[in-house]
């Protein structure tokens, strides 16, 4: 037992050097003024910038929710293929991560434009132009196309351990589709539901390049204002680690209550 | 035992990575040069390198060159002292801030005898008042770039950025300081002003011109405006020549309310461990050959009238590069503003961008999506009791 613990000493190591003491950190400068004395007032002054947070949640969550609305039918599809074809498929969604993230987002810039492609051809058939760029849609579009793979994968990889008679027994028992997807497939995929929504809801709550890239700068995000305090004109680390901290708390509670749908042990039932 | 040799191994290697790289050659000198990105001459498209004829001509000596975004990326890094440089090109109120800071060090001008050639209007500037710490590498103005297609009155004032006729087609500075900057020249203030009242007033002006401003954006002006996006910008005259090469559809106007005549000043700080051989680059960056090179790639403007003579015709009487005198006139150069204003300029300037007409609209939206997701979880553990 011992030795086998000793094998997670490597990622201790690196998770003290690299995660445990930045995030003291953050705490302590969340905690400090620039003359290094303790204060509350960094997060006092967080209540003024509510709009932000709930703009950010808001849009985080229209990109989960429709992330898990194309993810879903999908990542069943797949788990439904022929072995090797589901060996191919999911590497086609994961085709597009190779590719850096920056690059993709630039690339819906060009799409998106007023004199972008899109504009271009539905121009030629006498439609638009339709102003897409800049919006809140763009930057979930943006959020959506990103993270996609990351509700797709975990759905994926729990569906596929579904037994195809359990679905069969369901049906057999007179379940109709809508009753089999309910009743059995919702609440066996459940682990793979809570880590896919995670997986995107996270990195969307706290983005701020693609509202930048996508929404035009006008649609600040909690990700721009925080980035905002450390490389912007007034250097406050101060306030910005406050705002990461406030934003670390909420999504613990979201991660909180995410778990709770996933509060029975349903893996036995999994074969 | 093995696994333990193992696992020793492993956190060695963790640790080895988190270590910066050993130095190379011991009698190699190296000097650090952190610059704005694409400003300097690089060899590309038929020009000179700059940096390679440096190490050329001084044997032993490797540049290392670093680039960064804004003045505030570069400010951050040094602040933080995870990095030393031997020379900065910073812009003119970020040099003033490094020297109220006290993070410059003096600069010895016997090393920089090439300082002669530095026009006399640039010497002593605001920002650097005894001249003890600066050398001007590079000038311009901001100014507008707009579409003749799209507009087709003349470009005179900064108004035009403020006419709703133009809705959704002007591009706007995403960074306070510039933004500001225009909105008070347009009221008819100083850009360094320091009065509340005044930037009261050039937030509610910015915060009116919102609903017209297709983007906030800063070097995406660039792309945007060469493939016709918008009709109107704000920008640097130095890029608009590459621009208007580039699409000549393009032209660029300084407004006659005046503007902003921003100076990139190179500086050494005070950590450089080479400060000779920092100024020794400095020296070779004011040779009037070396500059002229460098300023017919870059595209701004020198300082040193010895280098414009050597220009291109079409570069060197540019009235895009070199305005009018009486144009100058009008022009501030940003000096440091006191970090109040600063501050209450930042936190405006997040106003301007964050903050819509549907702020509570997003927070009673979350409000409920809360209590609906709540509501499910709920209802979910209840339903799950009850089948146990």
């Amino acid at each position: 037992m011992k030795g086998k613990r000793s094998m997670a000493l490597p990622y201790v190591v690196w998770s003290i050097a690299f995660v445990v003491i930045p995030l003291l950190l953050v705490v302590y400068f969340a905690f400090t003024d620039k003359n290094g004395a303790f204060t509350f007032d960094n997060l006092s002054k967080i209540v003024h910038y509510l709009p932000i947070f709930a703009k950010s949640i808001n849009l985080a969550l229209i990109a989960t929710i429709i992330s898990f609305l194309i993810g879903y039918p999908l990542a069943y599809c797949i788990a439904r293929s022929r072995t090797h074809v589901q060996r191919n498929l999911i590497l086609l969604v994961m085709l597009p991560m190779w590719m850096n993230f920056l690059l993709r987002t630039y690339g819906w810039m060009t799409l998106l434009e007023n004199e972008g492609i899109i504009n271009k051809l539905l121009g030629m058939i006498g439609l638009g132009p339709f102003e897409m760029i800049n919006t809140q849609g763009a930057v979930v579009l943006g959020m959506v196309y990103n993270y996609l793979p990351f509700m797709v994968l975990p759905l994926y990889s729990i569906l596929v351990k579904i037994d195809r008679s359990v679905i069969e027994a369901a049906q057999d028992l007179g379940a109709n589709r809508f009753q089999v997807l309910c009743k059995v497939l919702f609440p066996l995929s459940m682990p793979g539901i809570v880590s896919g929504v995670t997986m995107v809801f996270v990195p969307s709550v706290s983005t701020f390049i693609i509202s930048r890239m996508l929404g035009g700068g006008g649609n600040m995000l909690i990700g721009d204002l925080i980035e905002t305090q450390f490389l912007g004109g007034s250097y406050n680390p101060y306030l910005g680690s406050a705002l990461s901290l406030v934003l670390m708390v909420v999504m613990l509670l979201i991660m909180t209550v995410m778990n709770a749908f996933d509060e029975d042990d349903m893996e036995g039932m999994l074969v | 035992m093995k696994q333990r040799a193992v696992c020793l191994i492993l956190c060695l290697v963790v640790f080895l990575t988190a270590l910066p790289m050993p130095a190379a050659a011991a009698e190699e000198q190296v000097l650090y040069v952190y610059n704005w990105g694409e400003y300097i001459s690089d060899g590309s498209d038929g020009s000179i390198d700059v940096i390679a004829e440096f190490e050329a001509t001084h044997p032993g000596v490797r540049v290392d060159y670093q680039t960064y975004a804004t003045n505030e990326e570069m400010y951050a890094k040094i602040v933080s002292g995870s990095a030393e440089y031997d020379v900065l090109i910073p812009s003119d109120y970020m040099v003033g801030k490094l020297i109220e800071e006290d993070r410059l060090a003096p600069l010895n001008f016997e090393n920089i005898e090439n300082y002669r050639y530095i026009d006399e209007s640039f010497r002593g500037l605001e920002y650097d008042p005894e001249n003890k710490y600066s050398v001007p590498y590079t000038w311009g103005t901001v100014g507008i770039i707009y579409n003749k297609t799209k507009v087709t009155e003349p470009v005179e004032s900064w108004d035009i950025l403020w006419d709703a006729n133009y809705a959704g087609q002007i591009l706007m500075f995403n960074n306070p300081r510039d933004a500001f900057g225009i909105a008070l020249k347009n009221l008819g203030y100083s850009q360094n002003t320091t009065d509340p009242e005044q930037l009261a007033e050039a937030t509610e002006v910015l915060k009116e011109q919102k609903w017209i401003v297709q983007a906030y954006v800063m070097d995406e002006i660039f792309p945007k405006m060469t493939n016709g996006e918008a009709a109107l910008a704000p920008y640097y005259a130095g890029d608009a020549i590459t621009m208007i090469e580039d699409n000549p559809d393009l032209a660029f106007a300084v407004p006659k309310e005046g503007t902003n005549r921003f100076v990139d000043a190179m500086v050494i700080p005070k950590t450089s461990k080479n400060k000779e051989l920092a100024e020794e680059f400095i020296n070779f960056m004011l040779n009037p050959e070396i500059a002229a090179a460098n300023i017919s790639y870059i595209g701004y403007s020198t300082p040193m009238t010895a280098a414009r003579e050597l220009l291109d015709d079409e570069l060197k009487d540019n009235p895009i590069s070199y305005p009018d005198e009486s144009i100058l006139e009008k022009c501030d150069t940003f000096v440091n503003l006191d970090e109040e204003t600063n501050d209450y300029m930042q936190n405006a300037w997040i106003e301007v961008l964050a903050f819509g007409e549907n702020d509570v609209g997003a927070i009673v939206c979350l409000i409920v999506e809360t209590s609906a997701i709540i509501a499910l979880a709920v209802f979910l553990i209840i339903k799950k009791r009850k089948n146990r």
